[in-house]
């Protein structure tokens, strides 16, 4: 992975510097809170329902064991002893004290981390698939360009206040798993018919209040020119995104209002005079970065282990972990594996300091000392020898870490919700942990399949519930809690935004409504059909029908 | 004690006294305060009306010194503004809302002025960092760029590398204090109006 030079150290050194001293002067009174809030923002503090919660960058999701070690430490020092894995693939500590941020922040420092731009109006943390760099069905590793991107956008002094935020995600496979669609620009590498990189450009999309799949902005990006580009795009939106109303203020509304021929017109105009400038990514540069991410010295194996194969055959619960945590990997006699932060019961994405020090652990014992974190709040270790899996499994497992439901009913992404942030209008993590329980039975959830259930506490849909093949949405309606639901959203590649069924449900019916949408499923769905493909050939009614007709009985 | 601050040639900081009187048109007779969802509107987007032609015509300009004027109210009296800009007293106020190639319908050799100010009614407004970038880089402006209205001290390092070389500091708060923060970071990552990435810029091999 990345490792800072002296300029990368030296500038979250200043940064720790700066924001000490803007924190002091806030505390001084010589700040007000609307002039300190954009620049504690813009360092991951939000002012919460309980204490201030701060949010660290893990940098498109890679984080080494001695960085997770760090984690794990600050959270016991400074916090309760857990921290929460978002779905932009950062941790989330949930009580630190607001005079302790700058502390915090320069014990990070001392580990190559920082919580720079993971909030605020400006470019958040890029995002990519969870496996780069391992993936078999990967053609180009995204995450060198992610970091000169990285860099890029970090205090860039013409995007420093946007109208809004601004997200930016890179993939490099064939199948999708980064939602590229689904942000403010998506970055898809592919080799073109010369065989070079290049980048198709996806511009406008975003979940939030509105939620928009992107447009192709651009087919072919030739990689040397994505700052110009970006800068380009970034640069329309800064000066015509509305900053009226914040509702309003995403890109994805100028592309709309604009509409995308306009809009694209506007962007290459800008770009005219950008590109070929300065910002042009020199191979150099590219190769320096590069070197960061070559491939893990791995050893030649042999594609079966006999060991493993005896313990997949005799022992049935290994056999399951096997099956829904442990993924494929482009070398032979390797596997990924996810380690599930979605155990039954608890609040998805959580990870305590002790289960902190266990996972780089087994970082270290077993994948080169990394770890990646997804946007599904899971963590990976993405080089595990076949012959190790038997003895990771059984630390995982004895860490609360090894629940075989990756991809399952019970892996949901969900917010923090009500009971921690203060823009909620209901709680999540009760609903997924309730959820959780009606759906305890393994072989239950195995019957069922593939399914993605994403929840969100309100419309900024940081649990991404649009796409989620089951997406629940928590709503205020008139000071009480209600919730929302939708059936046949999508990740990937054919990404989709799900539709609503009906009138929501109170938090005690959630569980019996996902109940009777699987009820449906499983009396209709034809072969190996998952879920998805059911709601997509059926469409909404028959879902629809049952979960309200049991209602009215009821 | 004067607000303005200004960068030498050198890069130097200093606090200097403002010879330029500013032109505050007088308020307007009715402010219509619109509101949306219940909050109220905070920004002018682009293209918006900065003035109306009331308050263009109660301006009153000095009728000596240099002075600093916004681009309506030279737009609506150039004909009584024309001997100052020839006399080297005339500068051009734009709002975040106005575009650069309003003033450059105005002046087409924007160097003829000796000072443009960019005027930013919220600190949170972006978009004075794009305009600054474009006068230096896509209009070719030279002389002083002034970052005036809710200019505070933690935006100034990014006024900076957007190209502008004074500001005039907020009155309730200290241009002396303000200074320390326009050496934020000692070697940013990306380029900047005057400078170019960091990879262009040092070995980092």
């Amino acid at each position: 992975m990345y490792k800072y030079d002296p300029i990368d150290q030296q500038i979250v050194n200043e940064r720790v510097a700066q924001y000490r001293d803007q924190t002091r002067r806030y505390l001084a009174g010589e700040l007000t809170d609307e002039e300190y809030r954009p620049l504690r923002l813009q360092n991951g503090l939000y002012i919460q329902r309980h204490a201030p919660m701060l949010r660290i960058a893990v940098p498109y999701g890679l984080i080494s064991s001695k960085q997770m070690r760090k984690l794990g430490d600050i959270a016991k020092k400074y916090d309760r002893g857990y921290g929460h894995f978002s779905t932009r693939q950062n941790l989330q500590l949930n009580w630190p004290k607001l005079e302790d941020t700058p502390d915090i922040l320069a014990e990070l420092a001392t580990v190559e981390m920082h919580a720079i731009q993971t909030s605020g109006n400006c470019i958040r943390n890029i995002t990519t698939d969870q496996f780069a760099g391992i993936a078999p069905d990967e053609i180009i590793d995204p995450r060198a360009i992610a970091e000169i991107m990285r860099q890029w956008s970090t205090f860039h002094p013409e995007f420093a206040l946007l109208p809004r935020k601004f997200k930016i995600a890179v993939s490099g496979t064939e199948k999708d798993r980064a939602i590229v669609q689904a942000h403010d620009i998506g970055l898809e590498f592919f080799k073109d018919a010369q065989e070079q990189m290049a980048i198709k450009v996806w511009v406008g999309g975003g979940l939030g209040r509105t939620p928009i799949l992107g447009t192709v902005i651009r087919e072919h990006l030739e990689w040397q020119h994505v700052l110009s580009y970006c800068e380009a795009v970034i640069r329309v939106y800064n000066i015509h995104g509305r900053r009226d109303n914040a509702y309003k203020a995403r890109i994805k509304i100028l592309v709309k209002a604009l509409g995308i021929e306009e809009f694209k017109r506007q962007v290459e105009e800008e770009w005219a005079h950008l590109k070929d400038g300065p910002l042009t990514i020199t191979q150099n540069e590219l190769d320096r970065v590069a070197k960061y991410f070559e491939p893990m010295p791995y050893k030649t194996l042999p594609a079966h282990d006999a060991s493993f194969d005896a313990a997949v055959a005799s022992n049935p619960a290994f056999a399951a972990w096997v099956k829904r945590c442990v993924q494929p990997h482009r070398v032979p006699g390797y596997r990924a594996v996810t380690l599930s932060l979605k155990p039954h019961g608890k609040a998805p994405g959580d990870i305590t300091s002790e289960q902190m020090h266990v996972v780089a652990d087994l970082a270290d014992a077993y994948s080169f000392g990394e770890l990646r974190s997804s946007h599904e709040q899971n963590l990976i270790l993405a080089d595990v020898q076949v012959s190790d899996l038997f003895a990771v499994w059984e630390k995982a497992r004895a860490a609360g870490l090894a629940t075989p439901n990756i991809g399952l009913l019970t892996d949901i992404i969900c917010c923090p919700g009500g009971d921690f942030c203060s823009l909620a209008n209901a709680k999540s993590i009760p609903i997924a942990e309730a959820i959780q329980m009606q759906f305890d039975n393994l072989d239950y959830l195995y019957e069922i399949g593939d399914l993605e259930l994403n929840i969100s506490g309100c419309m900024n849909a940081c649990g991404h519930h649009h796409v989620g093949h089951i997406g629940i949405l928590g709503v205020d309606k008139d000071g009480s809690e209600w919730y929302q639901v939708t059936v046949g959203g999508k990740q990937g590649n054919d990404a989709s935004i799900g539709s609503v069924i009906g009138p929501s449900f109170s938090a005690e019916e959630m569980p019996g409504v996902v109940q009777r949408l699987i009820e449906v499923y499983v009396r209709e769905r034809q072969d190996e059909e998952r879920f998805i493909d059911t709601v997509r050939r059926l469409g909404v009614a028959p879902f629809k029908a049952h979960v309200y007709a049991e209602k009215e009985t009821a | 004690m004067s607000q303005l601050i200004q960068l030498a040639a050198d890069g130097q900081a200093s606090i200097v006294a403002d010879a330029w009187t500013r032109v505050v048109p007088p308020a307007a007779g009715e402010e219509s305060v619109r509101k949306q969802a219940g909050k109220v509107v905070l920004f002018k987007l682009t293209g918006e009306q900065t003035y109306t032609a009331e308050q263009i015509a109660n301006t009153e300009i000095p009728a000596t010194g240099k002075i600093l004027v916004p681009l309506t109210i030279w737009q609506a009296r150039k004909a009584e503004l024309q001997s100052r800009l020839a006399a080297g007293e005339l500068g051009i106020i734009l709002a975040t809302n106005e575009t650069a190639e309003a003033l450059q319908a105005e002046f087409p050799d924007l160097n003829t002025l000796p000072l443009i100010a960019v005027f930013v009614e919220r600190f949170a407004d972006g978009r004075i960092f794009t305009l600054g970038n474009w006068l230096r880089t896509r209009f070719g402006f030279k002389n002083e760029l002034r970052a005036i209205g809710d200019v505070l001290r933690d935006q100034l390092f990014f006024h900076k590398r957007a190209g502008f070389n004074s500001f005039l500091i907020r009155a309730d708060r200290s241009a002396e204090d303000a200074l320390a923060s326009l050496n934020d970071f000692s070697q940013p990552y990306q380029g900047g109006v005057a400078d170019v990435p960091v990879w262009r810029r040092v070995n980092r091999a």
